[in-house]
Formats: C-alpha cells, sequence, structure tokens
C-alpha cells in the first residue's frame, strides 16, 4: 500500500510536527499518516536530527547543584516500565486506534445529514479531529475554509476538484478552496479530518446545523 | 572521514549502551553533564521558568535511563534522541496536551546494530549540524524559532514583525540548502 501513496505531508507541516508546535488534532493526523507512509516516516527522521542538532548547538543552562543526585532519586523512586509498543491489530493505525479506544468497530458514529456520518475524536480545542464515514458514491457537502484542514483517507477514496485521494493519501487545504469531496463508487470511504477552524457550509441547511453538530 | 565530533557521538552511543546493559551510572553521569544544561536551555527558550526547566531535564534524563533499550543508534543520534524526548515533555508540561506517535516498525527489542550503520547514522547527524551551523543568520534564526520557541509560522510572524511570506520563503530556502548539504 505504502508505494501507492501519492498525496504526502509538506515540509511545513512535517517541521512543525518534529519541533512540536502543531495543535493535538494535526499531530494526530500526522502521525497516523507517517505510520502508513514510509516516504514520509523517512523525512520526519530528517527533521528530527534538525532538532537534534539545534539541541546540541544550543547554549547551556547550568542545572542546579543537586540536579544529578534528584535524578537518580526519581529513577529508583519510578516503577521500571516494560511495555512493548503496540502492535497494529486492526484496520486503524495505532495512533488513531489510540484516540478511538479500538479499531474501526469501536468508532461511535453520529449522521451529519446526506448518509454522511461522523465521530468527532477527543483533542485539544485549538483544532478538531473527526473521522467522516461517506457512503460509496456520496458527497461531503460543498464547503469552504477559514482555516487549514487536513483529510486523510483510510479506506475507500474520494474525489474532489483538485484530485484523487486513495488508501493514505493526505490532502491539503488552506481557505481559497471550496471542495466538494465524493466518494469514489466502489466502497464507503473513511477518512480522518482535522480542523483549525469551523468548516463554512455554502448550502442553508448544513450552516444551520454546524453550530449543533460540530462540523 | 571520522571527525572529533562523530567520536563523541558514538561515545553517547556506547553510554546509553552501558545504561541499557549494566545500569552504569558514571555513564549517566556523562551524559547528563553534557545534555542536561542543554535540555533546560531548549525549555527555557520555550517559555518555560528556571524552575520548571530544570524538573523537566530531570525528567528527560530519567526517561533517557529508563528507555535506554528503545534507543536505536542506527535511526538516530543520541541527541536527536534526546531532543524527541524534551521535545514531548515540552508540549506534555507546557500545553497539557498528549503527543500522537507514529506506531513503531519495529517489534521489541531491536538486535545489536550494525557498527558500520550506527557509525554513518553518526556521520550524517555531524554532517547536518555543520550545514546548520553554515545557514545564512536570517534563515538560521527562523529554524531555530520554528524548533525552540513553541511558535507556528503565523505566531513568529507576529512576534517578529515580519511577513508570513518572508517567514515561509527563508524556513524553505533554508531547508533547500541543508537538502543540498546532504547530498
Amino acid at each position: 500500500m505504502t508505494n501507492m501513496i501519492q498525496h504526502h505531508l509538506t515540509d511545513a507541516l512535517m517541521m512543525a510536527y518534529s519541533a512540536g508546535s502543531l495543535p493535538e488534532a494535526f499531530s494526530l493526523t500526522v502521525a497516523t499518516h507517517i505510520s502508513m507512509c514510509d516516504e514520509c516516516r523517512a523525512r520526519l527522521g530528517a527533521f528530527d536530527t534538525v532538532g537534534g542538532a539545534l539541541l546540541e548547538g544550543t547554549d547551556e543552562v547550568a542545572m542546579t547543584r543537586d540536579s544529578f543526585a534528584a535524578t537518580m532519586a526519581r529513577i529508583r523512586a519510578a516503577r521500571p516500565e516494560v511495555k512493548p509498543a503496540p502492535r497494529r491489530a486492526g484496520l486503524l493505525p495505532v495512533p488513531l486506534q489510540d484516540y478511538i479506544g479500538g479499531d474501526l468497530d469501536a468508532v461511535r458514529w453520529r449522521p451529519v445529514g446526506m448518509g454522511v456520518r461522523q465521530a468527532i475524536l477527543p483533542t485539544s480545542k485549538a483544532a478538531t479531529a473527526r473521522l467522516l464515514h461517506i457512503p460509496a458514491g456520496a458527497a461531503v457537502p460543498d464547503h469552504g475554509h477559514r482555516g487549514t484542514e487536513l483529510t486523510l483517507v483510510l479506506q475507500g477514496a474520494f474525489v474532489d476538484q483538485v484530485s484523487r485521494f486513495g488508501p493514505g493519501d493526505i490532502e491539503i487545504v488552506n481557505e481559497d478552496l471550496n471542495h466538494t469531496p465524493v466518494a469514489d463508487i466502489g466502497a464507503d470511504c473513511i477518512c480522518l479530518a482535522a480542523t483549525d477552524a469551523p468548516l463554512r457550509f455554502r448550502a442553508l441547511m448544513p450552516r444551520l446545523a454546524q453550530p449543533f453538530l460540530r462540523i | 572521514m571520522t571527525t572529533a565530533k562523530d567520536m563523541e557521538n558514538t561515545e553517547w552511543v556506547s553510554c546509553i549502551a552501558a545504561i541499557r546493559d549494566a545500569r552504569d551510572e558514571a555513564a549517566f553521569a556523562r551524559l547528563f553533564g553534557h545534555f542536561a544544561p542543554r535540555i533546560k536551555a531548549f525549555l527555557m527558550r520555550s517559555g518555560a521558568d528556571a524552575t520548571l526547566a530544570e524538573e523537566c531535564a530531570q525528567e528527560v534524563m530519567a526517561t533517557l535511563w529508563q528507555k535506554a533499550h528503545l534507543f536505536d543508534p542506527t535511526r538516530a543520534s543520541a541527541a536527536t534522541w534526546i531532543f524527541t524526548i524534551a521535545r514531548n515533555r515540552r508540549i506534555d508540561a507546557l500545553r497539557k496536551q498528549k503527543r500522537p506517535e507514529p506506531e513503531d516498525l519495529t517489534w521489541g527489542i531491536a538486535p545489536e546494530p550494525d557498527q558500520a550503520d550506527v557509525l554513518a547514522l553518526q556521520q550524517e547527524s555531524d554532517q547536518l549540524s555543520a550545514a546548520i551551523a553554515a545557514l545564512p543568520e536570517k534563515q538560521r534564526v527562523l529554524i531555530e524559532k520554528a524548533y525552540f520557541s513553541d511558535l507556528s509560522h503565523s505566531e513568529i510572524a507576529e512576534q517578529t514583525g515580519l511577513p508570513l511570506g518572508t517567514i515561509k520563503s527563508r524556513i524553505r530556502l533554508a531547508l533547500d540548502r541543508l537538502r543540498h548539504a546532504m547530498k
């Protein structure tokens, strides 16, 4: 699957993720894409190396006098942690499963109209992460953005004015684009979408529903 | 060519291995003396006060001890690995947020790494350090700000008074230079 991914993370997103300055919902989307994409995983390694080089080159601030002893005391007081890294069980990448509390079957979907369902994931408020389930051939209502929207395909595919996006592909959309993503006819499309501002739907009904449904 | 810096890098790798294999406090003390004051400086530049930065730096070093078995010197230098621990601690301490990480490729404890791979990785890290140091001042300052200040590009624009477009293009130029230097 990895080598079929056509749409990757930008340098700006990758650097902000490595630097640790992204809102949690964006970090989740980036971490999930990297779990699916070896190319971006390798690029992330390079950005982390920049962070390491900057740490190595920074000025020093002296630690307090008893600092080393205090650290050894922390180590002795801590319970040894022998937790192996979780291995993927099921369809969804591990970082996403952590936020859902399980795989796809554990998602608590809510209808948002026109057959589309969503589930909002628990992240900090600076941005929102949601899973979207779009029935095969159905469209998400035409919408614009005030901020940035990241959409990562987990299953199926969608097409919009920009391109076609399949499993592992990530679309990065800024405020200048109104788009109508339509799921491929072959299968339902499941995406992870992160936004740092509410979406602006162009039709009247979705806008009225927006404050209630947090879409 | 093996430089003094590469020697130092490989020495930090041996120190971490000594902690993993023998709970070697002397090796830990050497790492502590080098990295703890840098971690503290990094956290203070991100907005932590001296007390919080001291506490977090101790916690980061304690994490290094506890997770020494997870360090893979064919994938990161000691400085890079420690940076990622310090960054995650910063997100937790300053933003009270979780840090979603990509899932691990490896399963369990990695086999003993090939020394040639270790040296190659350490040399690359060293080469990148040199390339960052050689960046034009205006570009280097922005890269440092992006990594150290916990600010987004638009927040850096507000803080510095530079137009957002200028910040983005300087960072892009800096990354181009780094890529070129690593070819």
